[in-house]
This record gives structure tokens, sequence and C-alpha cells, in this order.
């Protein structure tokens, strides 16, 4: 019989900027099993409503995390304008799709280039986030802000973006576009990177929506589910086909993200397109009371805002449900009988993010 | 410029921060902003890193993990506090889960403020780093005599 | 294109078998959340077919007992841990239960109503 041990990985290690543990029982090389631990980013961010009246807590909700920030915002604000009955002009509506699918565009190429890096394809990674940067000076030219963007306001958007932003970012869009061909080839056909990805962590459809995958965890093993298809913002007039991939193995994981990042271009593209002139928010009178579950798709995949209200200027509640919470336990079945030096590539491919977790 | 402000190594570490600063210092390390043009690599090992980056503010389970890194690293060295979280807590001051600032667990030397840090700012705190662990070298030199 | 979302109010006894009914009707379970109410707690589970959401949400009241359903979903384990480290339910028999060591935290429940 082999023997059996445990090692601990985490919680400074090397694929992620952000401390994850995990506990992995290995048999030889073998992993038979994990149990995840976190904790060293929890903060207590959904006890703050009571300290802070539901018009300020947006900037908390975007501080949630770094990277799927922009989103936060949005999905707070849209559970508590539906608990309130608010209707958000259209220009805004627009407005709010453009900026949350560029910061799509952003979190991909950032979960490309930390995949090259766990793959040791460091010249990749460089290319990737260089290619990310035009999407960073994009945010800093429309909102003012690289990483946290507070566009987003209950009942509508703090800035409008005039023509010339608006080519401009077509141009860039256009310009990301075109960097990315060689890359996409880089990914999908390179012999190292396949050999890697290919058949390495596969999770089965059945698997995926019993222990509830979320996002493109969920795309690749052939489920067509995007949460966007709700028609939330201006997702109801722009059109969106869920990316679906079938082998449910690293690959497929890849190849979804690589995929949603060129409709992520044609979407901003439809949306300059149809974007209407007019205002930019209605004013907010009165307090929420009422409840909601708001959805909304992240980068990452779906997130699930909660909003109770009861009619001060506190909320009683605010949860959030993020996607890497969901994809938690997928991760923990593709693990079992993977390789131990598999494993970095594993746990990125969920796309992990902590502090969206923890709270 | 002394021996080490030559090539100084990095180290960075998340002390529960959202995120934003922690890719903004990775930022810094990529095309762009290429902080290794000033001789800087990034290391992932406490014990041969001479300027300590770390972000947002420190709850309780980061605490020891904190104060072990920095007792790791060899004199002599710089902290330097990366984002507005871990200059003082910033927006999550008031959890129940944060102490507050850097400064409440270990020294800082260098604070860099934003939310999130912008790479230009970060860059900027490690130059000012890199005088301050000069001056600790000589210090510490002359001590020695 | 409408899409149900609803919340259905149960009681504690008939929770167990509306879980397992979601459960064979292929459900994926999406969230748990415990919400503090007057001498309790709102505990709401929502699940997910297609683009439809159903939550369904009783009270328990002080320390009653709340079966975990690590059993039937055994995602769950994440959420119900994190429930009673967080708010102080007591879910029994969640598998693993990290006997509320998930965040290790040095308040104790923190979302906790406070007498």
């Amino acid at each position: 019989m082999a023997k059996r041990s445990i090692v601990p990985f985490g919680p400074q290690h090397p694929v992620l900027p952000e401390p994850v543990h995990l506990d992995l029982v290995l048999e030889d090389e073998t992993v038979v099993g994990a149990v995840p631990s976190i904790g060293y980013v929890h903060r207590g961010l959904e006890s703050l409503v009571k300290k802070r009246d539901f018009k300020q807590y947006v900037y908390i909700a975007e501080r949630i995390c770094g990277i799927c920030s922009c989103g936060h915002g949005l999905g707070y604000c849209m559970a508590v304008e539906n608990v309130m009955g608010i209707e958000v002009p259209d220009r805004a509506r627009y407005l709010r799709v453009i900026w949350v699918e560029m910061s799509r565009i952003h979190s991909h190429l950032l979960w490309l280039g930390l995949l090259a890096d766990a793959l040791g394809f460091e010249s990749l990674f460089m290319e990737s986030w260089r290619i990310r940067e035009k999407i960073l000076d994009m945010f800093d030219e429309t909102t003012g802000g690289r990483i946290i963007h507070s566009v987003n306001k209950v009942g509508g958007v703090q800035k409008d973006m005039d023509s010339s932003m608006l080519r401009h970012l077509l141009e860039t869009i256009k310009d990301i576009e075109r960097e990315m061909k060689p890359l996409v080839d880089t990914f999908l056909q390179d012999y190292t990177v396949q050999s890697r990805l290919k058949g390495t962590g596969i999770l089965k459809k059945d698997d995926a929506i019993l222990l509830g995958a979320v996002g493109p965890m969920l795309r690749a093993s052939g489920v067509e589910y995007d949460t966007r298809l709700l028609g939330y913002g201006a997702y109801k007039d722009l059109s969106v086909e869920p990316i679906v991939s079938g082998d449910g193995d690293s690959y497929g994981r890849c190849e979804v993200r690589l995929k949603e990042l060129f409709q992520s271009f044609d979407l901003i593209r439809e949306a300059i397109g149809k974007i209407p002139e007019g205002d930019i928010q209605t004013p907010v009178k009165g307090n929420p009371s009422g409840e909601y579950f708001m959805r909304i798709e992240q980068p990452r995949g779906e997130a699930i805002y909660y909003v109770k209200g009861n009619g001060t200027k506190f909320l009683d509640r605010f949860r959030l449900r993020t996607p890497t919470t969901s994809n938690i336990p997928p991760l923990v079945e593709t693990l079992k009988g993977c390789q131990l030096a598999d494993v970095p590539v594993l746990i990125l491919t969920i796309d992990p993010c902590i502090s969206c977790t923890e709270r | 410029m002394g021996k080490v402000s030559k090539s100084p190594w990095l180290l960075h570490y998340d002390a529960s921060s959202c995120n934003g600063c922690d890719i903004e210092v990775l930022d810094c390390l990529t095309p762009k902003y290429d902080i290794e043009r000033f001789g800087i690599i990034n290391t992932g090992d406490p014990f041969q890193a001479d300027i300590l980056l770390i972000t947002g503010g420190v709850n309780s389970q980061t605490e020891s993990v904190v104060k072990q890194i920095y007792s790791q690293m060899p004199e002599p060295k710089v902290v330097v506090a990366v984002g507005i979280c871990a200059c003082t807590g910033g927006v999550f001051k008031e959890c129940y889960n944060i102490r507050g600032g850097i400064d409440t667990v270990i020294p800082v030397d260098v604070y860099v403020p934003g939310c999130a840090a912008r790479p230009e700012a970060i860059i900027d705190g490690v130059v000012k780093a890199l005088k301050i662990l000069d001056e600790k070298q000589a210090a510490r030199s002359k001590k020695e005599g | 294109m409408e899409y149900e979302n609803d919340i259905r109010e149960i009681n504690a006894r008939q929770f167990f078998p509306a879980i397992v009914k979601m459960r064979t009707e292929k459900w994926r379970l999406v969230q748990i959340c415990a919400t503090t109410v007057e001498g309790g707690f709102e505990m709401s589970y929502s699940f997910c077919k297609g683009y439809d959401m159903r939550t369904y949400r009783f009270v328990a009241y002080g320390d009653e007992e709340v079966a975990s359903i690590t059993q039937i979903y055994p995602c769950a384990f994440l959420q119900e841990n994190e429930a009673k480290e967080l708010f102080g339910v007591n879910i029994t028999h969640i598998k693993p239960d990290y006997k509320d060591k998930l965040y290790r935290i040095d308040v104790e429940t923190p979302f906790k109503e406070k007498e």
C-alpha cells in the first residue's frame, strides 16, 4: 500500500497573490483528498451595513474585491434598486454594461497571465499583462481610477462617457483584439501548454451541477448557463450567447475564458453602437424596505447579492455569495486523483478570488 | 548608493487587503512599469528579502504571519505599507476583524497612500525605501566599526 | 423574459423534504443565507434550475437545531460553516464540520443579536 502523507499548501504560495490554504492528502504523488481552509483575508464587510447608510455602502461593496470591483458595485446597486423600485435611465444601463464588460476583459487577461505564470511560461505572462494595461488605461480615462472605479451609484452611474471617449474605447478594443490573436494561438495550440492543460482536472457535467459550479467552470463542463441572459442592465437589448466547452478539463476552462474575451469585445462594440443619449442617474428618494436576491454574472461566474431593508437608511442585511465560494467544492473534487505538480494549475483554473470569498 | 540598494529583493504579502493593491504591486513588475529596471527582483522567500511590501489591514489570522515574515528577514530591512488599508485600516477600519494599519503589528518605514495605490506611487515608495535601506546599512556598519 | 425569483416560507418540519425534492428535481444549490431576526435566525436556501431561482425560508428560534443539508448537497459545507461561525446558528452534522475554525476570528458570532 502506498504511503499517505499530508502536504500543507499555502497560505503564502507562488500561484496567487492572495493567501489561501489547502491540506492535501497524498498517496505517493497522487492527491486523494483536499481540505480547504480560508480566513486569511476575512474582514467582516457584511457587518458594515449597520454603520454605513445604503448609499455609502456602495463604496464598501466595491472594495470587497479589487479585481471584480465594478461588478460588486453594480450588483449591490441593482439589488437596492430592485428593492426600492427605481428605474435606471437607459444611458446608465448601457454605460454599466460597457464598464462591466471592460472589467471582464481585465479580469480574464489577468487570469491568463497568472495561468501562464503557473505553467512557468514567463513571457506569455508578461505579454498578457502588457495587453491588460491598455484596458486599465482606458478605465483611467473613463472613470479616473485604474482598479477601483466608483462609477456605480444607487439610481444610475456617477460619470458619463463622451463621444471621444467612446471612440477611443473602440480603437483600444480593436488594438487589443489584434494583439490577442497570437496570444490565443499560443494558449490553445502550444504543445507545452496543451500538455499541462488537456485532460487534467476533469469535472463532469452532472458533478458540476450537483457541486454547484458557476461561471466558466460550469460552462466548460458543457452546461449552457450565463446569468447575463437574465437580461439585467442593457443585456436584454444585446446578443449574449453562453460560451460552452464540452470536455470539462483545464483546457476547456482556458478556452471558455479566451472566447469570452472576444465576446466582451463584441458586446462593448454593440453597446457603443446602440447607446442612447439622456440622463445618467435618477434621484433616489426614501429608504429601502423589503428584500431582493440579485444575480449577476461576474468574470468568475454568477454572484448573488441579497439586500434586506427595513425602511431606515441602514440595511438589515447584505449578503454576497461570490463565485469562488461556489467553485471551491468542485475544485476539491477535481483535485482528487491529480498529481501534486498539477495542484497550482488546477487551483488557478477556477480563477479563485479569495478576498471576494471571505469578504 | 550602498551595496544592498543597488539590487534589493522585494517580498510581497497580502495581509487581508481587497486584492486591488496586490494586483497593482504585480503590475509594477510587468512590462509597462517594470520595477526591475532599478535592479529590483521579486522574491517569495523572506530569508532573502530586503524590502517587504505589505498590503491590507491586519486581521487576527494574518497578524502572526506578518510578524513571522518580518522576523525572518535579514537586517537591514525596510517595510513599505502599500495602500490606505495598510496605512490606517482605510474603509475597513471599523470591521470587527481588522486591527488597523500594519504599524499596529510591525514598524513601518514608508507609507504609500491610495485606494488602490497607483503603480507610480508604489515605485516612488520603493525608491524612498531604498534610501532608508542605505541609511540603515550605514548605521549598522558604523556600530560594528 | 421573466424568470422565477420566489421566496417561499416554510416551517422547520417541511424543510428537509423540500430540500430532498429539490435534489431529485436536479436543482442547483446556489446560496445559503442567515439573517438575524428577533429571537432567532432566518435561514434562506436558494436553488437554481435553468434561469429560475427559488428560495426556501424558515426561522430557527434561539438554539433550535438546524440539520445540515451536506448529506444531500455536499457543496453546502462552506456556507453552513460560515452561518454557524458568524451567526451562531446551531447547525448539526455538517460534513466536514470546521468547529467554528473556518474564519478563526477573535470575536464570537459577530452577527448574533447581543442581549
